[in-house]
């Protein structure tokens, strides 16, 4: 099972570190270690990178793990990773989709499109086997001198002090000692950081088994989410086909609860299964897998200077693309706030929200993937005659198609925080504090077309003013971004799009946090409230 | 909205009636059936998560109420 991975790099080496020569009163002092270079601690660092801060990157392996795991990136993921510079990259490699399709038994239940409207930078999703992100992030990691990347680096012991953390570190060559004022874990599931600091992960254990199976074809299905109940090849269970790059195609299939891994896993009795699903032969294997899933998480994102993010934090079913992308909103949410702490410029509380805004969207995608999890494995007989009774609704009416439960599609969460401050004005739309920016297309007045989401980098992904109109010019604060649309000399929305999304009329203006979400909004900026609500986003009362 | 227990139907035999009607020759496990879809589609009618679970809750009641009789008489 060779994965085609011949573009991108996935073996590295290990190099002894200066830091492995210091012991004692003489260890290395670092301001944060991020423990786990899979997705979200890469993309972690990077951000940190950007915004100038050194960073020490340990994993315990020297590779880049194998076989796809996970593999639909959102919007959302998309946007954080424009901000990281690797975008483009993923994109240009992965498999663009937006459209759902719902089978039950031999046929089509309903559709979905997940982005139904033109002029978004971005699409709903894409499907990238993990190892290529990883590759991608690496390869950005080695344009930063900030980030030191250490291969076979594996966290043995920490010890918890008042201004830091004390971390030993196995390498081939022996262990050493380096101390970090912050450390965050992003060791994934299984993480020995998490049982170092003696951390519970408590949830609910689903006893339903699913297969994945990669599999390497040509086919002509179109790129589409499809997803079958009792369909005619496997029935009784569930199934799920998604297309990824270098035809290599998902294959999900739920078995029975009893059914026994060992030979589940084996080749010859995964084929079967799949050429009944396939109608043909003319396949190969890439990669097989068989997966129970828990959903869990921590009581508390944050241990002293030991912050979770990702899997190690919080784990759900993969029913809804919401393990990877959540992980990668928790590393874009941490990010500035961990930056401004160091820098002095919030308070450490300011990390708190973090844990508030982060924990409340673990349990909303705990409660989504719960709910579907539960759909296609119902507990009691009568919830199987509930979801039957819901299927087959489904063929006639529009409520039950809206009730059919095959994986609800992550998007960003809306966070209740302390950071935000209430609407003041009156507003028939756009995105109330608390809510991921929304994108829209803008051009340049000099006629270079763009997006939102373009502008918001280019302020420097910072706190930034998004200003609408012919409005009174708003004194913007130092150290603040600013983009403007409308008026003489801003960004010309042709389309009215940027205008609509936002409720916009002459003078509204939205703060944006440096994540890009919505900490404010106003009728009207004048100062005084514009640099509360600014004070209050950046923690400091 | 809050769930209306007043008498609602003019007829209210017929209403009986009529849900009495649609069980009738069919084996518990049909009928079982038919009430899941039935729960759906008015539950839909109704529209109003609130009213919902005010309803279920009454429903849950009854039930409890029912079983804890039965335990009682069994004593």
């Amino acid at each position: 099972m060779a994965a085609n991975t011949a573009q991108a790099k996935t073996q590295f080496g290990y190099r002894r570190h200066p830091d492995q020569e210091r012991s004692g009163a003489n260890v290395a002092e670092h301001p944060v270690v991020v423990v786990g270079a899979g997705p979200v601690g890469l993309s972690l660092a990077i951000d940190l990178a950007q915004r100038g801060q050194r960073v020490v990157l340990l994993d315990d392996a020297d590779r880049i793990g194998e076989g796809s795991r996970a593999i639909c990136f959102s919007k959302r993921s998309l946007e954080f990773w424009d901000r990281l510079g690797v975008g483009d990259r993923m994109v240009e490699k992965g498999v663009v989709w937006s459209v759902g399709k719902i089978f039950h038994g031999a046929s089509q239940l309903y559709q979905f499109n997940l982005l139904p409207e033109e002029g978004h930078k971005r699409p709903a999703f894409i499907n990238l086997q993990q190892f290529y992100a990883e590759a991608y992030l690496v390869d950005r990691v080695e344009q930063l001198p900030e980030i030191d990347l250490r291969w076979r680096n594996k966290v043995i012991a920490l010890e918890s002090r008042n201004d830091g953390v004390a971390l030993t570190i196995a390498t081939p060559e022996g262990s050493y000692q380096v101390h970090a004022l912050f450390v965050v874990a992003c060791d994934g599931a299984r993480s020995s950081l998490r049982q170092m600091v003696g951390a519970e992960f408590a949830g609910q254990v689903f006893e339903d088994q699913f297969l994945i199976a990669d599999v390497k074809m040509t086919a002509a299905f179109p790129t589409e989410r499809w997803f079958w109940f009792d369909p005619p090849f496997h029935a009784g269970r569930s199934a799920l086909l998604h297309k990824q790059p270098d035809d290599i195609w998902r294959i999900d299939l739920q078995l029975n609860p009893d059914a026994d891994p060992i030979a589940e896993k084996q080749p010859e009795n995964v084929r079967p299964r799949i050429e009944r699903m396939l109608g043909h032969d003319k396949f190969e294997f890439e990669w097989i897998s068989l997966y129970k899933f828990q959903c869990r998480r921590m009581a508390r994102f944050i241990h002293g200077r030991v912050i979770f993010a990702g899997d190690s934090a919080h784990q759900v079913s993969p029913f809804g693309a919401r393990g990877a992308n959540s992980g990668l909103e928790d590393a874009e949410n941490l990010a500035w706030k961990l930056d401004r702490v160091l820098r002095q410029l919030s308070p450490e509380t300011l990390l708190e929200s973090y844990h508030i805004e982060r924990s409340a969207a673990a349990d909303e995608n705990i409660r989504e993937s719960t709910r579907s999890t539960d759909f296609m494995a119902p507990v009691t007989k009568q919830e199987a005659r509930l979801r039957q009774a819901v299927l087959s609704l489904a063929e006639d009416t529009e409520f039950g198609k809206r009730m059919v439960n095959g994986g609800r599609l992550s998007v960003p969460s809306v966070y209740d925080t302390p950071l935000s401050s209430g609407d003041r004005d009156d507003w028939r739309g756009g995105p109330r504090p608390g809510t991921s920016m929304l994108d829209a297309p803008v051009t340049e007045p000099g006629g270079g077309s763009g997006y939102l989401t373009d502008a918001f980098i280019r302020q420097g992904t910072r706190f930034t003013l998004l200003t609408f109109g012919n409005g009174a010019d708003v004194d913007v604060p130092e150290g603040v971004g600013s983009i403007r649309v409308g008026g003489a000399g801003g960004l010309v929305d042709a389309q009215g799009l940027a205008g609509q999304r936002y409720d916009a009329e002459p003078g509204t203006a939205y703060l944006l946090r440096p994540d890009g979400y919505v900490a404010a909004r106003f009728r009207n900026a004048a100062r005084p409230i514009l640099d509360a609500a600014l004070a209050r986003a950046a923690g400091l009362n | 909205m809050a769930l209306s227990t007043s008498s609602n139907f003019a007829k209210p035999d017929d209403a009986f009636r009529a849900i009495v009607e649609a069980h009738r020759g069919l084996t518990d496990a049909q009928s079982a059936d038919l009430d899941a879809a039935l729960v759906l589609v008015l539950a839909n009618h109704i529209g109003d998560l609130d009213v919902l679970r005010e309803a279920i809750a009454l429903a849950k009641r009854r039930t409890l109420d029912a079983s804890q009789q039965q335990q009682q008489q069994q004593q």
